[in-house]
């Protein structure tokens, strides 16, 4: 993949770095009795900013460092551009990293930090601080060149930091959890920052995060992993509108369970019949799995359900339905029409006339 | 409140003047002893010029001072890498490591000492047809006696960890190391590159503690032999009262000096940071 210099920068060198393919095949890590990643099959696209997003555990950032060069696996291989990099060292690997702790050496300043990298592959000083100066331009921060660390806020040293991953212009970016440790609203702005510098530079990139919203904003791709296996790797869309299992359908977005019985090869679910989406497990008591904007929700005298909860989000209020069985069922609706239906009133539930997302049935307490 | 803070100023004004009494008042008696002239009633530097003409003066400071700097180098070489080592592979092993280097704590410096004796006295018997033999006698040269600075290593051990744990524990080596790494930076060159440089102060505390017990020795190196600046003090200051004195000054200033010009080096480069920033 090719792309188009960013700038003409006064090095002479165009800021271009690589869009390398990453393929993790068979990957597995085991700690102790703990096994990280199971078998991880996973390619990043040239040029793709993937996201690997999943609960703590999963072996996200395990991935991430085997990729890297810090941790080792015990089977399976990592290729980048087809090339197995399992011996190569870390500082041999062609990747930048920003860590999820501020990672900036403390006794250098924002230029030093940014021109580390290209004083350990032996650029000259002028080169170094001329690159240094491009790289602080583009992250939006040349005026803190002579600022130490400790001078500077969470989200400036984050940007120095993505600064000086890029300044070796390497095949592959890596990002831990960049903005977990940051506030909400600046997480927000270094989140769109990010990304229009990923796309202009068209670096691969892997973007290992717990937050799904963060996730689905950012990536061209989402893979959602459980206990060190890929659930599901899709773009945001078809991960959000069509999960392929309970877990990543629960874990992106919200879902409510309702039960469900079999019914030919569909099931019935608050008495009228669906198709289903995918398989019905053969044996045990079943849900189907709804979305809160997804399920409608009319006054009814003798509907079955009362409203016990109602939380206003802006131009949705999410609404909080109790069917006579006791199953708790989100629904998302306009504020106006949530504002017909109060707390403690009876209510009727639809259900979306589609194909429905069936699984085992979660007893309470698990 | 205003009351509380003004008696708690008039207490810690009380507890610096006692302390600046116990301090100040034995150390001008002993400056005014070695100067006071009982014959003329009057001043005299005779002690102190006496002191600096003597022979051996010179000689056992230099000493003392190269030991101070082979102890130090060799002491910081042998635990940088090995704490910062057993921080990144094996952080299991810091109890262990702590432990090995707190034992010089509870060894009395008399039976350390013992027990080197016990060593150079068995090696020739034992090492007469090896190679080590020449090793063992090498140690014991007086021009510069190396079996002080293994000694003095071990003695500081305790002191210098605990300095460099204090530093090491206020960075985060690992992501330092592995953000260097990520840069191009091999394992020894990040660690070179950027943790040294962040545990300058603790460097410099840990310098300090093994100069000041290195200029301070006494026992060891009065046991085994050798004439470091303690030991030429004890001696030459045996036969004149006041020149014993005048000996006990200039030392204890020069170890100031010592201290002092390590610690305007930290202070130096914190200085220059502010300044560029």
């Amino acid at each position: 993949m090719t792309t188009t210099p960013l700038n003409a920068p006064p090095t002479g060198v165009p800021l271009h770095p690589g869009s390398a393919t990453v393929e993790f095949r068979s990957l597995r890590r085991a700690f102790g009795t703990t096994t990280a990643l199971d078998g991880l099959d996973l390619t990043v696209h040239p040029g793709e900013l993937l996201a690997l997003l999943g609960p703590s555990g999963c072996g996200k950032t395990t991935a991430l460092r085997i990729l890297a060069g810090f941790e080792t696996h015990d089977s399976g291989e990592v290729l980048v551009d087809g090339e197995d990099v399992t011996k190569t060292p870390a500082h041999k690997r062609d990747a930048g990293m920003v860590f999820q702790s501020y990672s900036l050496f403390p006794h250098l300043t924002a230029a030093d930090n940014v021109a580390f990298g290209l004083k350990m592959r032996g650029s000259s000083k002028s080169d170094r601080r001329k690159r240094a100066m491009e790289l602080l331009e583009l992250v939006g921060l040349p005026q803190r060149a002579e600022h130490f660390p400790h001078q500077m806020s969470g989200g400036q040293q984050q940007r120095i930091a993505l600064a000086r991953a890029l300044a070796l212009q390497p095949r592959v970016l890596l990002l831990d959890e960049p903005l977990s440790a940051l506030d909400a609203k600046v997480r927000l702005n270094l989140r769109e920052e990010i990304r229009r510098l990923q796309q202009d530079l068209g670096i691969t990139t892997l973007f290992v995060t717990h937050d799904q919203e963060e996730a689905l904003s950012m990536a061209d791709r989402v893979a959602v992993l459980r206990a060190g296996r890929l659930e599901q790797c899709a773009t945001p869309s078809e991960l959000y509108a069509r999960p392929t299992t309970a877990f990543v359908a629960e874990f992106v977005g919200t879902m409510s369970r309702i039960p469900a019985y079999r019914s030919g090869d569909g099931v019935e679910v608050l008495g009228r019949r669906h198709a289903v989406d995918g398989v019905v497990p053969a044996d045990g008591e079943l849900d189907v799995l709804v979305r809160p904007e997804n399920v409608g929700l009319t006054a009814a005298a003798d509907g079955g359900a009362v409203v016990v909860g109602a939380s206003f989000l802006g131009a949705v209020t999410r609404l909080t339905v109790r069917l006579l069985d006791g199953t708790e069922v989100k629904v998302d609706l306009a504020t106006e029409a949530a504002a017909l239906l109060p707390v403690g009133g009876n209510a009727h539930l639809i259900l979306p006339d589609r194909p429905v997302l069936v699984d085992r049935r979660v007893k309470s307490g698990q | 409140m205003a009351q509380l803070i003004s008696r708690l100023r008039l207490w810690r004004g009380f507890v610096l003047l006692l302390a600046g009494i116990y301090f100040a008042v034995p150390l001008g008696a002993s400056v005014l002893f070695s100067v006071d002239n009982p014959m003329t009633k009057s001043w005299s530097l005779r002690a102190y010029t006496q002191l600096l003409g003597a022979p051996g003066f010179t000689d056992s400071l230099r000493l003392s001072l190269e030991l101070a700097v082979v102890t130090v180098a060799i002491l910081l070489l042998l635990l940088v890498p090995a704490m910062v080592a057993t921080r990144l592979g094996a952080p299991k092993l810091r109890p262990v490591l702590e432990l090995i280097c707190s034992i010089p704590l509870v060894v009395p410096v008399v039976a350390l000492t013992t027990g080197i004796i016990g060593v150079l006295r068995w090696g020739p018997d034992y090492l007469s047809t090896t190679p080590l033999f020449q090793t063992i006698l090498a140690i014991q040269n007086p021009t510069f006696p190396v079996v002080l600075v293994i000694a003095y290593v071990l003695m500081a051990l305790p002191f210098a960890y605990r300095a460099i744990d204090a530093g090491l524990g206020a960075v985060d080596v690992k992501t330092l190391v592995e953000a260097a790494r990520s840069c191009g930076a091999s394992f020894p060159r990040a660690v070179f590159t950027v943790v040294v440089p962040n545990l300058r102060t603790s460097l410099l505390n840990a310098s300090a503690l093994t100069v000041a017990l290195v200029l301070g020795e006494y026992t060891t190196a009065s046991i085994l032999g050798f004439t470091p600046f303690t030991v030429w003090i004890a001696a030459n200051g045996k036969n004149d009262g006041q020149m014993s004195v005048a000996v006990s000054i200039l030392s204890l200033m020069i170890v100031w000096i010592v201290l002092l010009l390590i610690s305007a080096a930290g202070r130096e480069r914190r200085g220059r940071k502010s300044a560029r920033s």
